[in-house]
């Protein structure tokens, strides 16, 4: 285990040295993720100025959500995009190198990317959970502070979750599966608004099936002071449960796999 | 004429054959449009004196703009033609004997068409076939769903002539892609792909409806549901040819200066 994680942390820094030989590329992969974070931020505020509130959100609570969503994505596609990649990986055969190492292959698959860019990202899901955090008058307890965290940890497990199904299709597919990023790209998206914005039957889908809700309805109406209840800031930690099918579903097709490429 | 036609046909030919990601787009599109849709609900019945289009309108608006995206989307070059500016490759385009504003604007606009051809009908189906208040109308009148045609072939090539102004900056500089994607997220933004023109607030509105990225998607989206009609609506389509010829001029001034003093890269 102690081992195991030496050995990510090299792969880590391996990765950070290489980024850094292409510094304009970087800051450039920089520049157009805070574009992109920018527009969806002008939207957000235009809309508020026509609908201060809705369903009993105002545009503080969605930036501070929005910010939430953001670390959670960023962080997910930072230490999981060994994952993302992975079509190529299996397409080119390179995964026989992987399997031959006597290491844990999955620990392998997360190190073979670290991607340092998304810093970015993340740094903007700060800035936006700060501003929301002055801007909202919360009374901030330990089980607040608490849900926080939990909220941030689960959200990363269960992006990281969903590039892990991603790849473990990809065994099965050889191709890179765009839909896919429906769940991902689509979630940190339209994640941007607390999820009962999008109805009552797609909340219920977004608790049971893919447990988003677990990570950011739920916790946030905690935050906010909506509801009240002890379970409350537990519920993100409930939404690790996802992390083991994928697990089950990459090793099934880990099985599976039939070297291809040349 | 004949060879930017063939240029065309060769490229349409070519955008024809990606099948398989024009399903994933298309299952991306669906997913898109419906969570717009429910969240525009959302904002409607919070308010619906504040919501400034019908609600119709709206979702005919985004399920148009999910069909149609291929044709509208300001940050999709032909990665042909940017691999050529930094590899060298530009040098074998000048060597030919044609105009090259007019081989890349072919090239464009036939990528987009085979885009847009694989992915709009199935979207447009099931889009009308859905109930209301979650589906597309019919367009408000036989007039105004031909000046819809009209307007989207305009908004088509205005996109494709600022398309080319940025081919033409991208052949003076060594890296361009923080200029482009600059230019073209500015572009997105402003041309109501984020959220449609009449969702900002009035007065940034009313300057808005004036520049050249209002013509692109904002005018044949919202003809077709009646939302932008009468004496506006001639307006916004005078607007767009004058940007159209003025684009195109600028984007041909850039690409004949190119042409004089390109700068070859790569060995």
């Amino acid at each position: 285990m102690r081992h195991g994680f030496r050995l990510y942390r090299h792969y880590i820094a391996i990765n950070i040295r290489s980024a850094m030989q292409y510094k304009s590329s970087f800051f450039l992969t920089m520049l157009g993720q805070l574009l992109s974070t920018v527009s969806t931020l002008f939207g957000v505020v235009f809309m508020f100025q026509r609908f201060p509130v809705v369903k009993g959100f105002t545009l503080n609570d969605v930036i501070l959500c929005c910010g939430i969503v953001q670390m959670q994505f960023s962080l997910s596609e930072m230490w999981a995009r060994g994952f993302d990649s992975f079509a190529q990986i299996v397409r080119k055969g390179e995964y026989d190198r992987v399997l031959l190492r006597p290491r844990n292959e999955i620990l392998q698959v997360f190190g073979a990317k670290f991607e340092l860019s998304r810093i970015g990202r993340l740094i903007q899901g700060i800035l936006m959970l700060a501003y929301g955090i002055v801007r909202i008058r919360i009374r901030w307890d330990f089980m607040k502070i608490l849900t926080l965290f939990n909220m941030i940890f689960g959200g990363t497990a269960l992006f990281t979750g969903l590039c892990i199904v991603r790849a473990g299709l990809c065994f099965f597919t050889l191709e890179g599966l765009e839909f896919m990023n429906i769940f991902t790209d689509g979630a940190r998206e339209h994640g941007k608004y607390p999820l009962n914005i999008y109805g009552e039957k797609f909340l219920l889908f977004c608790t049971v099936a893919i447990p988003y809700a677990l990570v950011q309805y739920y916790p946030l109406i905690y935050i906010l002071g909506q509801r009240d209840g002890c379970g409350y800031p537990f519920l993100p930690l409930l939404s690790l449960w996802f992390l083991i099918p994928s697990l089950a579903l990459f090793r099934f097709g880990v099985r599976h796999y039939q070297s291809s490429g040349s | 004429m004949k060879k930017y036609l063939s240029f065309f046909r060769l490229r349409l030919q070519m955008g024809m054959q990606y099948r398989a990601a024009a399903f994933a787009g298309m299952a991306t599109q669906f997913f898109w449009g419906f969570m717009l849709i429910f969240a525009y609900h959302a904002f409607y019945e919070s308010n619906p004196s504040a919501f400034p289009m019908e609600f119709s309108a709206l979702v005919s608006y985004i399920w148009l703009q999910q069909a149609f995206l291929a044709l509208f989307i300001t940050w999709r070059f032909d990665n042909d033609i940017l691999a050529m500016i930094s590899d060298g490759g530009l040098a074998y385009e000048l060597a030919r004997p044609v105009s090259l504003y007019r081989m890349w604007f072919a090239k464009n606009l036939a990528m987009r068409l085979s885009e847009a051809a694989l992915r709009f009908a199935p979207v447009l189906l099931v889009a009308i076939l859905l109930p209301k208040p979650w589906g597309l109308s019919l367009p408000k009148s036989p007039l105004h769903f031909l000046l819809f045609l009209i307007t989207m072939v305009l908004g088509l090539l205005l996109t494709i002539a600022f398309l080319m102004i940025v081919y033409g900056l991208t052949t003076r500089m060594l890296t361009s892609y923080g200029i482009r994607i600059f230019l073209s997220s500015v572009m997105e933004f402003l041309s109501g792909q984020v959220i449609p023109l009449p969702f900002f607030p009035d007065r940034i509105r009313t300057v808005l409806e004036f520049l050249p990225s209002a013509g692109m998607q904002n005018v044949p989206l919202r003809i077709y549901s009646g939302d932008l009609t009468g004496e506006a609506m001639i307006r916004a389509i005078l607007l767009q040819l004058v940007w159209l010829s003025v684009f195109a001029a600028a984007g041909k001034l850039l690409l004949k200066s190119a042409e004089k003093r390109a700068v070859l890269q790569g060995g």
